[in-house]
């Protein structure tokens, strides 16, 4: 198991507030935010591992805070969280280049997984970079 | 349904019996109405110009029979002036004139007599034995004496046969003597007897007492005589002196009688005929008339009866189809929108349903930190919350057939073969159909396009449509459902069709709309046939009901092709 930073975004506060709790309580650092905005923020300070993002949301929509997030931080993963109305948008996510989405109300330990399985993506990515980043050293040096 | 069972209806029942009646009644009071004024027409007219000509012929003999008795009055009188009485006291004298009469008018005078002041008959020609008879007490000779000229009425007299006589009284220094000659009663008779018409009219005279001057052809009886004279003298009467009138005879039968006054009103001559001889071509004329009013009339009530009962057929029929077409209409606008009400109320019920779930789940979370709690408890909350996750479940499965109604899930297409379809889903069925006594035929089209669409939500169309006709099947006690693929131009056609009880009209318009169901709360969430539409609506396709009351249910699904597939 390892240890990862995951950014919950949905304007439900109630169900906002369990998920966390439930999350905290499984040992992951989980922080909420209850809009787009608001993740945008925490985003450009603390950049999270995985943003667990509803498609929903009053304001700035979930795409629109896709969208953003991965012009900010291109390798942090997103999975989009979804009602069975909006399957298209959550497709449409996908395209944008989210790791995955998920049906509400969804099973924490489905959930569970679904993060470990996107933080192990954004490691290989992360030591692919590394690795293309070492290579390039030498060369100059 | 048939014509004859439509026709059993009450309603389209009056409706014949109003259209016969008003069929018979306009074609009927023209009828009745035009014969009737012209037979009435007819008749008054038939009735003058019978009257007229009657009259005439009564008129006719009034004036020969006039003219009969002023010449044979006449004769004698010119005998009374000619001669002396010393003349006509000679029975020779007498003799040689009956003989000269009898030659110039046969044998119309009987004989000739010449009578004294006392009635004594002093002299007599003729084929009696008169010489000497004496008239003094009979009363024509009471008349005879206190008048220059008398005509008698007809009676028997000393000789026994009915004759009359005519006297004319001549005067010889102050002393009368009376000169007498009998008519004789046929030759008189004869001149009313000419008198005949049709088959039962005659002619007679009456005296002034309605004694009998003549001899009627038929019996003529009549218990009062002068009554009888009476009522004939009150009939009425006309400028040329005729008496109309109409009176039953004691048997009961009409006659018409004619009358007219002779013999300077001492007699009456009448013409008797039975009115329905009288009438009898105007009753032939009714006769005919009422025959062909009563075939009219027959072929009328036919004719309006055949006709009426065709045109209820033909509007019954037309009523029927009516029907049968309004059921097909499927309010597709009513369908959108609440397919737009479904998603959004999934969505709403959809997120406090999470949260629940979420809480539920934070709980079972704490439990198991939970060590101060019994054992007993710890089941109880743990089957609670699992209970809360379930019912949870079961409300996202709603919601998630109210949006698969609306269309808000994406679905993948793939070659479909229909009739493989088709007999897969017959298959899945074939169990329960078993068991429920059902029998599925397919009637298939061979050589169907294949069609790009989800295999399986077409499936779940069919599936559904059949659980519903062996729903209503079942109920039925058994039955038939015919399943039919068929190509329609552009379109391939799968009809489900079952022999049950059908849906009522006020159901039919609503059998598509979300959670409408009757069956029993619990058995059925009502959105089965939504789906179907959601389903075939989304492929481009129709789906169309139409539904007879204990004739059975037939579902449509038309599905689009393109052509150069």
């Amino acid at each position: 198991m390892y240890e990862f930073n995951v950014l919950l975004v949905d304007d439900e506060r109630e169900f906002l507030e369990t998920l966390v709790k439930r999350l905290l309580k499984r040992k992951i650092k989980v922080t909420g935010a209850n809009n787009g905005e608001e993740a945008l923020k925490i985003i450009r300070e603390t950049p999270p591992d995985v943003v667990v993002l509803d498609v929903k949301m009053q304001g700035m929509d979930g795409i629109q805070t896709l969208r953003e997030i991965k012009k900010l931080k291109p390798l942090v993963e997103v999975i989009m969280l979804t009602g069975h109305a909006n399957l298209e948008v959550a497709v449409e996510g996908m395209e944008m280049g989210a790791f995955d989405y998920l049906m509400k109300p969804t099973g924490v330990d489905e959930l569970l997984y679904k993060l470990e399985d996107a933080f192990k993506r954004k490691k290989i990515q992360e030591q692919k970079i590394k690795r293309l980043e070492e290579e390039e050293t030498p060369e100059r040096g | 349904m048939n014509q004859r069972s439509l026709l059993k209806n009450p309603y389209y029942r009056s409706l014949i019996n109003k259209m016969v009646f008003i069929a018979i009644a306009v074609s009927f009071a023209p009828m009745l109405v035009v014969s009737g004024s012209m037979l009435n027409r007819f008749s008054i007219s038939h009735n003058e110009k019978l009257y007229a000509h009657l009259g005439e012929l009564v008129l006719k003999h009034r004036q020969n029979i006039d003219g009969f008795l002023v010449e044979k009055l006449n004769n004698i009188r010119f005998m009374a002036k000619s001669f002396d009485i010393e003349d006509l006291k000679n029975e020779k004298f007498l003799r040689n004139n009956l003989a000269a009469l009898q030659t110039e008018y046969g044998s119309v005078f009987e004989d000739l007599g010449f009578i004294n002041e006392e009635g004594i008959q002093v002299t007599y020609a003729g084929p009696f034995k008169l010489e000497k008879a004496s008239y003094s007490n009979s009363e024509w000779f009471r008349k005879a004496i206190n008048s220059d000229y008398f005509i008698s009425d007809v009676f028997l007299g000393l000789r026994g046969t009915p004759h009359f006589i005519i006297t004319v009284r001549l005067k010889n220094n102050g002393t009368p003597w009376i000169l007498r000659a009998t008519i004789n009663f046929a030759a008189f008779n004869s001149l009313v007897e000419n008198l005949r018409i049709g088959e039962t009219g005659f002619a007679f005279i009456l005296n002034s007492k309605g004694e009998f001057q003549s001899k009627p052809f038929f019996e003529v009886t009549h218990r009062k005589p002068y009554s009888f004279y009476e009522s004939i003298k009150a009939g009425r009467k006309t400028k040329d002196g005729l008496f109309f009138s109409e009176i039953a005879d004691d048997s009961g039968s009409e006659n018409i009688y004619v009358a007219s006054l002779i013999k300077n009103e001492d007699w009456i001559l009448i013409y008797r005929q039975d009115k329905s001889d009288a009438f009898a071509d105007l009753n032939q004329a009714k006769e005919a008339a009422i025959f062909i009013i009563f075939m009219g009339g027959i072929v009328i009530i036919v004719t309006s009866f055949l006709l009426s009962r065709w045109m209820v057929t033909k509007i019954a029929k037309a009523d029927w189809e009516k029907e049968l077409m309004n059921q097909q209409v499927i309010e597709t606008g009513k369908l959108a929108s609440l397919g737009e009400l479904a998603s959004g109320i999934a969505h709403e019920i959809n997120n406090p349903v999470a949260i629940m779930v979420e809480e539920a789940g934070w709980v079972n979370d704490l439990m198991e930190d939970e060590r101060l709690v019994s054992k007993e408890n710890r089941d109880e909350i743990e089957r609670a919350l699992a209970q809360i996750k379930t019912q949870g479940k079961r409300c996202r499965e709603i919601t998630q057939k109210l949006l698969s109604f609306a269309r808000k899930t994406v679905t993948s297409s793939e070659d479909v073969t229909i009739n493989e379809l088709i007999k897969e889903v017959i298959g899945f069925c074939a169990q329960r159909a078993k068991f429920g006594n059902v029998v599925i035929n397919s009637k298939l089209q061979e050589n169907l396009p294949v069609m790009q669409l989800s295999n399986s939500e077409l499936q779940q169309v069919l599936l559904n449509l059949l659980n519903n006709a062996m729903d209503a099947l079942e109920g039925n006690k058994g039955g038939n459902i015919t399943v039919t693929s068929d190509l329609e131009g552009n379109e391939v056609v799968i009809r489900v069709e079952d022999d049950g009880p059908g849906i009522p009209k006020v159901n039919l318009g609503r059998i598509f709309d979300p959670f409408f169901t009757t069956k029993p709360v619990g058995k059925g969430t009502g959105l089965g046939l939504s789906i179907c539409y959601g389903i075939i609506k989304e492929m481009g396709g129709e789906i169309t009901v139409s539904s007879v009351i204990d004739a059975g249910t037939t579902f449509h699904v038309r599905l689009p092709f393109k052509k150069n597939n």
